[in-house]
């Protein structure tokens, strides 16, 4: 049996007076990309909140390589469940505006408490995967333009290995050539064992990225498979889609 | 709007920046960008991020002030005038990181959005007897508009509640509400989910066949702009560096390396 | 179609964002304009050092508000019995280590004040650890109880402080050597006011240090924008509220000490009569802004001075017009920080 990293069982979430998610079942197999698709308020990014305990799980569970994170069995605290080894890039971005690019990585960082202290090789990549970081590096984040800001976003979570991303659409306002990338980013974390979560609706992106998908829709997870099978089964594809992957996007 | 431009207005490009230029310290982020665009065209401008297409967009809507060089709307130099009176005199402008009214509701949004474009015909003002006569007619149209980007059964939700998509949309219906002569739209589709898109852009298809509004379209999605560009000019740090039919832009080298990441081995 | 060729990539990295000076430069505006206004300068000289020792004891006491609302989104009204109970201890220890303040010797006075500050700080710190566990956690993200809650802390302190060293107003002589002034030319200026401005330099530079240069310190600045974003990449970022709190109302407590020792006396109300001013520093500054704290304490200070001297009768509105004039130049203060 394939080792799940995050299995989510039958996970409800109430924000205030609404009830956004109805029962999500989830299960996210180490070393994979598992896409989150689905329209709009469907209830991807709230899933991925609850995962994070940014939102709490008022009935179900979520287990973290076996262990509990929420729901029943305990619900930890945001910044314990990042301290497991999970990254997350919110949909916001959640960039410091008024800190620097530097300071944004030092921060996210947390092994290290200068910016002398951060991993070369791997900061040299992320320069690599996306220059303006680097052109940029002394200037307050704020200044950035959205898709720098959308670079500094993944490049936080990717600046010290982890084994869990869980990555809220990524490629939103991003160049096609910074797309491309991104791809090339998270097929080689792919290949260090980091297990990722994405939300995306660049179908280009989750075609070319996706080992596994889960469709969610109404606040549950509707059909969960692998990509292969979505991608040849084009009735599927617009059943809960609502389009097929290879249309526009 | 303003019926200031008579004769000449034929042969004036409805909107023209000469030069056009910012600096922010150390760092030229708009430089001197001339370019003319004439009403009932669709002009996409495309560029790696950080190229300055946001930027050149806030020149011209006045969100900012130029360094140097002019921007002129029908034939008169707007570049020293603020942006509301920029949007009086007929330039709309949409927002990439929106640009909202959180705690009113969706429906209200696109109230003001209409009562604004009221005033700035010359009817109302601080006309508010008028404003409080009329409030039927103009909901009704706020309705109206909602119901065109699929927004209207969440007219009472509070903006800031909804999802990003969503608040997407709304931009895009109070653009609609301003009904400029001016269209600008940044990134309208960013975030929207594949079931959205072909709405908004079919909005803009519509506005397109109205023949004699100006379309200025920031966009990343090359099919997007396939579809809907009469024309496309690519920025890239600052400068404008090609303009020219969708196909030929998009197929030239410059654009596909360095803003498509198509090394030329790979071109299909 | 037309094609130029790529424009060549910017080479060097770009240099940090310019700076804005127009505050600073506001400030050095008042100053100078100050001159001619009260015409001689020895005046000016005097009066510009009470003014910027004033504000440099307001931000002191300041300093701490703003990160603690910055950053924890507490608004506490409490804050003035930390400044009352610093300069309550440091009277009792001034009284207590009497043979060295009224000592003849600098050395000696100046340990025995320094000790008293210590002592006043320790107390307000241990005060600010107990307040925050007690009367804010339990109201964290509830502004209109938080307000209620935290008068309500002073009011209850205040009357304890009252138990403790009687409800009159209590001398806290300067020890003597640090009486009188030093004599430049025309200009007469009181020596605890230039110690004044040392030590709130001093603060003033420890503060932007350890918020510039340590992890904490970004950890701190970050939160102010981000809460959830710091909890999400791996922060606990409660642990740093507590530690926050303790700091400013450590703070607090040496700037009533040093209040204190300004007017020679302290009265339980103290904490209340300095309330509003820190108030409106904070607000002039911007929330959440250190640099924004010191300038604008740095103004009231210096407005209230010159505004004392020049026309005393609009002395109180001063504070409140100068609020004003600046909110109507920047509303969000004059270092705005971005809140989430």
């Amino acid at each position: 049996m394939t080792s799940f990293v995050l299995d989510l069982a039958g996970v409800h979430t109430h924000i205030g007076a609404y009830h956004i998610l109805h029962g999500v079942d989830l299960q996210v197999p180490a070393g994979q990309v598992t896409m989150l698709l689905g329209r709009n308020g469907a209830g991807k990014t709230t899933t991925l909140r609850t995962i994070m305990g940014l939102w709490a799980t008022s009935q179900g569970s979520v287990q973290f390589k076996g262990r509990p994170i929420g729901g029943t069995g305990g619900q930890l605290h945001t910044p314990e469940i990042a301290q497991l080894g999970i990254a997350y890039v919110p949909e916001s971005m959640g960039i410091f505006t008024d800190l620097s690019v530097k300071e944004n990585m030092v921060l996210a960082a947390r092994a290290a408490r200068r910016a002398e202290e951060l991993d070369t090789t791997r900061l040299e990549w992320i320069f690599g995967l996306f220059p303006a970081l680097k052109k940029f590096w002394l200037y307050p984040a704020g200044k950035l333009s959205g898709g720098q800001k959308q670079m500094l976003a993944v490049a936080r979570a990717i600046v010290e290995p982890r084994e869990l991303l869980l990555i809220d659409e990524p490629s939103k306002g991003l160049a096609p050539s910074i797309i491309n990338n991104l791809i090339d980013a998270f097929r080689q974390l792919k290949g260090q064992s980091t297990t990722i979560l994405l939300v995306e609706q660049n179908f280009q992106m989750a075609k070319a990225l996706g080992d596994q998908v889960a469709v969610m829709d109404n606040g549950r997870v509707v059909h969960a498979g692998t990509m292969g099978e979505l991608a040849e089964d084009e009735a599927m594809q617009h059943r809960l889609l609502g389009l097929s992957l290879g249309a526009h996007q | 709007m303003d019926e200031a431009r008579p004769a000449a207005g034929r042969d004036l490009p409805m909107l023209e920046t000469r030069d056009l230029t910012i600096r922010f310290g150390g760092h030229v982020a708009v430089d001197h960008v001339s370019c003319t665009f004439a009403p009932g065209t669709l002009t996409a401008i495309v560029g790696p991020n950080g190229a300055g297409k946001t930027t050149y967009f806030n020149l011209i809507s006045g969100q900012l002030p130029a360094s140097e060089g002019q921007v002129l709307l029908n034939g008169e130099d707007i570049t020293r005038l603020p942006a509301p009176m920029r949007t009086h005199r007929g330039l709309g402008r949409a927002f990439q990181l929106t640009q909202l009214f959180p705690n009113l509701s969706v429906q209200e949004n696109v109230r003001l959005a209409v009562q604004s474009r009221e005033s700035a015909r010359g009817g109302l003002g601080l006309d508010l007897l008028r404003v409080w006569l009329d409030r039927s007619t103009w909901i009704d149209e706020a309705q109206q508009i909602l119901r065109s980007v699929r927004l209207d059964d969440k007219r009472d939700a509070t903006a800031a509640s909804l999802p990003h998509g969503d608040q997407r949309k709304l931009e895009v219906a109070l653009l609609m509400a301003l009904d400029p002569k001016v269209f600008m739209f940044d990134e309208p589709t960013a975030g929207m989910s594949v079931d959205e898109v072909p709405v908004i852009l079919d909005l803009i298809r519509a506005l397109k066949a109205r023949r004699d509004r100006l379309i200025l379209l920031v966009e990343h999605k090359m099919d997007v702009v396939s579809e809907l560009a009469d024309r496309i000019i690519v920025l890239h740090n600052g400068a404008l560096v090609a303009d020219g039919e969708p196909a030929a832009v998009i197929a030239s080298p410059v654009v596909q390396q360095a803003y498509l990441g198509i090394v030329p081995e790979e071109a299909a | 179609m037309n094609t130029a060729t790529l424009p060549a990539a910017a080479a060097a990295a770009v240099p940090k964002a310019e700076f804005d000076w127009r505050p600073i430069a506001l400030l050095f505006g008042v100053l100078l304009a100050g001159w001619p206004l009260i015409g001689s300068s020895s005046t000016w000289v005097t009066l510009s050092v009470a003014g910027l020792a004033m504000g440099l004891i307001i931000f002191i006491i300041a300093s701490g508000l703003t990160l603690i609302f910055g950053l924890m989104d507490v608004l506490n009204f409490g804050h003035g019995v930390f400044i009352a109970l610093g300069a309550f201890v440091a009277t009792s220890v001034m009284t207590g280590m009497a043979d060295w303040s009224t000592a003849d010797s600098v050395g000696r006075n100046l340990v025995a004040v320094f000790v008293a500050m210590l002592a006043a700080m320790l107390a307000a710190g241990v005060l600010g650890l107990a307040f925050e566990r007690i009367i804010v956690r339990p109201v964290y993200g509830q502004h209109l109880k938080q307000i209620l809650i935290t008068m309500g802390g002073m009011i209850v302190g205040e009357e304890l402080i009252k138990v403790v060293w009687g409800p009159q107003q209590i001398a806290l002589p300067l020890p003597e050597t640090l009486r009188g002034s030093f004599v430049i030319g025309d200009a007469s200026i009181e020596k605890y006011r230039v110690l004044a401005v040392a030590i709130g330099l001093v603060v003033f530079a420890l503060l932007l240090f350890a918020l510039n240069r340590t992890k904490v310190g970004l950890l701190i600045r970050a939160g102010v924008q981000d809460r959830e974003m710091v909890e999400s990449l791996g922060y606990r970022i409660r642990r740093l509220f507590v530690g926050v709190f303790v700091a400013g109302s450590g703070l607090a407590g040496l700037g009533g000490v040093m209040w204190g020792l300004y007017q020679q006396a302290v009265t339980p109300q103290i904490g209340a009569q300095v309330n509003i001013l820190i108030f409106i520093v904070i607000i002039i500054g911007g929330l959440g802004s250190t640099l924004g704290c010191f300038v604008g304490a740095l103004l009231v200070g210096l407005m209230a001075n010159y505004t004392g001297f020049l026309a005393p009768k609009v002395a109180l509105f001063s504070n409140i017009g100068l609020m004003v004039a600046i909110l109507l130049w920047r509303p969000q203060g004059l270092y705005p920080v971005t809140n989430r």
